[in-house]
């Protein structure tokens, strides 16, 4: 496993929004990496940056207010964010695509699903044919399961469902063949029973493609079912990184524990439900301490005066909790 | 032992399709299409479906905030479909509503304090200094502190305005609270609490609830019976531990397979269900889940099955089990 090539290596990315309350920091220096052909979730809650991680990623952070301010975002050794704005246009959509979650409003209402494919493929193909185009475009519609293809061509967003759409954005996606997808709650705005068959798409396209995926969501229930490993993020920064079955199993952070118990489960009734007190901070509002000892059941005296870093839990496994740093130091 | 509360018989709301100038009515939404259930003093009716099939409108018409097309809603043994429009204004005292959206349902140019007041100013209810102290105690209530009653809603998060919609929908002392989707706008964590606020207010002050829901999780978690509805039906309706542990209809066994289940060991059947949600303006013949269904017959395509009890505490609308019916 840990041959395996890291083909986005993220390093000490931080995402800085200037307010006119002054500077938000919005991801703190953030690091990980996603592997050749793996699908990474991205789990927390709302505001704790990891939309913003994304689109740092993308280079698609609005700027003013937001700027990447420090750190790397090395794909294949290409530092992304050290990038012009031209240079960057050439590596969006060929080789990081992105999908988002709302399939209404992330396809132009007035251009058919054809065009907009072909669009796509013309600006980073533009030698190709009008009839290359053509087929490439059929060729990505059929990939992700759309019955009637050259029919869809003609038809503009309006005519498909909420699903539908999802999978025309997927198409769009992946039609340069893509080495990394960033799907930003791709099913979020979807009934379940579409959900289960995007997810499956996914996955499926996932093994056969082997395109690496960083999925983006708060549904644990997602991250259970499509990832293979999974960064936690409260706060700006990564509390637990850890493989799929050590984040549910074996979570370490507190936050992580919490998160896990509060989620209601299908399987069985539980008399009361276990919850986090308080509320998500804002972003930029805890500066000294740990960021989760405010709602933490097992805070003492030095997490609100010190920094926790991530300290290694087992193998590939890092939380950010003192408490994991002492254990890890009985151990040794 | 326990009485009906509530009692909804053949509910309908068809909704025109206006066209041109005349507007002309060229067809109808079938938005609720013959919803008959009950809701018994004390318990939480969960009600679950995918979007668009029925679930908001059906609560609603419980308040009358939509006018249903036909059908009769028995609450106390008082018919309100058949009250006027003061005597429902009235009525409402002892139904009150938790919306899902704790941005869009607060005003936000009143302060918390008039926001709770207001509901007690329109059924006159109290002296002023009473209605003060009603609104100071139901902040506490709700996990609040005195000093927020000068606020605005602006200033608070998303759960704490949640718990300011709970508290004024406690405000007149009901006997039932309707609440549509009062979690999905919420964090995980965040929707924890307002979940476990909700079950406690339940028990000391001896509520109903309809919980109207899309995450079949939290229904589970804090309903004692569930209906689940699809396109304006409902087509199965049992005690919760019933539904969850053996599903009976093909849209429930579909819909309880496509949720992700936090916990990566779980492995689970796959009944993947095709295709999209028919329109229902136009929905299909007989059972209108046959185009999706697959165990569907001949049968299921010209005959609306009906929504009958199989076992105790569990009815379900499908032709699969018209035989276990004759039977008994």
């Amino acid at each position: 496993m840990s041959e395996r090539k890291k083909l986005l290596n993220v390093k000490e990315l931080e995402t800085t929004f200037f307010t006119d309350d002054g500077a938000v920091v919005a991801v703190d220096r953030i690091s990980f990496h996603v592997h050749e052909g793996e699908i990474l979730g991205i789990v927390g809650e709302s505001g704790c940056g990891k939309s913003v991680t994304s689109l740092s990623v993308m280079g698609l952070v609005p700027n003013p207010p937001g700027k990447v301010t420090h750190g790397e975002i090395l794909l294949d050794d290409k530092d992304l964010a050290k990038l012009t704005d031209k240079e960057m246009r050439n590596i969006r959509g060929k080789d990081v695509a992105m999908i988002f979650q709302e399939p209404m409003t992330s396809l132009n209402p007035l251009y058919t699903i054809g065009n907009q494919l072909s669009e796509a493929i013309t600006l980073h193909n533009k030698s190709w044919s009008k009839k290359q185009v053509q087929a490439r475009a059929i060729e990505m519609l059929k990939l992700v399961g759309l019955p009637r293809a050259e029919e869809l061509m003609k038809d503009y967003p309006h005519q498909l469902s909420g699903g539908m759409r999802q999978r025309v954005m997927i198409a769009m996606a992946l039609v340069c063949d893509p080495k990394v997808l960033i799907a930003d709650e791709p099913t979020t705005a979807l009934d379940v029973t579409i959900q289960a068959q995007i997810l499956a798409l996914m996955k499926d396209l996932n093994t056969r493609l082997h395109t690496a995926v960083m999925l983006i969501t708060h549904d644990l229930g997602v991250v259970a079912e499509t990832c293979e490993r999974v960064v936690v993020m409260y706060a700006g920064q990564i509390v637990e990184q850890a493989s799929v079955r050590d984040i549910f199993k074996n979570p370490q952070h507190p936050y992580t524990q919490g998160l896990i118990q509060s989620v209601p489960d299908m399987r069985y009734k539980k008399d009361s439900l276990y919850s986090i007190p308080g509320n998500v901070p804002k972003p930029g509002s805890i500066t000294t301490g740990c960021r989760f000892a405010p709602r933490c059941a097992f805070v003492h005296e030095r997490c609100t005066v010190e920094n926790p870093a991530l300290y290694k839990a087992g193998q590939a496994h890092e939380a950010r909790c003192f408490l994991v740093e002492e254990k890890a130091g009985v151990v040794q | 032992m326990t009485d009906v509360l509530l009692k909804v018989e053949n509910l309908k709301k068809h909704f025109p399709i206006k066209k041109g100038i005349f507007a002309r009515e060229v067809g109808q939404v079938k938005a609720v299409d013959g919803v008959s259930f009950d809701v018994l003093e004390g318990e939480t009716l969960g009600i679950v479906g995918e979007s668009g099939c029925g679930k908001s409108t059906t609560g609603r018409m419980l308040m009358r905030l939509i006018e249903p097309t036909e059908g009769d809603v028995t609450f106390n043994g008082k018919n309100l479909t058949a009250l006027s429009a003061e005597e429902m204004r009235q009525a409402r005292r002892d139904i009150q509503m938790v919306f899902q959206d704790p941005y869009a349902s607060l005003n936000p140019r009143h302060t918390v304090a008039q926001i709770l007041e207001e509901p007690l100013i329109v059924h006159n209810i109290g002296t002023k200094a009473e209605r003060r102290d009603k609104v100071m105690r139901l902040l506490k209530t709700v996990g609040l502190s005195e000093y927020h009653a000068n606020r605005y809603p602006h200033q608070f998060s998303g759960g704490q305005r949640q718990r300011i919609g709970i508290a004024r929908a406690l405000m007149t002392n009901p006997k039932l609270i309707i609440a549509d989707e009062p979690v999905s706008a919420l964090d995980v964590s965040i929707q924890a609490q307002v979940l476990n606020l909700m079950q406690q207010l339940q028990q000391e002050l001896k509520l109903t609830y309809i919980f109207i829901a899309h995450d079949l999780g939290v229904v589970r978690h804090i309903s004692d019976r569930v209906g689940v509805m699809y396109l304006g039906k409902m087509v199965e309706l049992a005690t919760s531990e019933s539904l969850y542990e053996e599903p009976l209809h093909p849209y429930t066994k579909a819909l309880l397979a496509a949720v992700p289940v936090p916990d990566p060991d779980f492995v689970k059947e796959t009944t993947m269900l095709q295709g999209d949600i028919p329109s229902p303006s136009n929905p299909p013949s007989g059972c209108t889940f046959h185009t999706r269904c697959p165990f569907a017959q001949a049968a299921c395509k010209e005959k609306v099955p009906v929504l009958q009890q199989i076992k105790p505490g569990h009815a379900v609308a499908c032709h699969l089990y018209d035989d276990t019916v004759t039977m008994i």
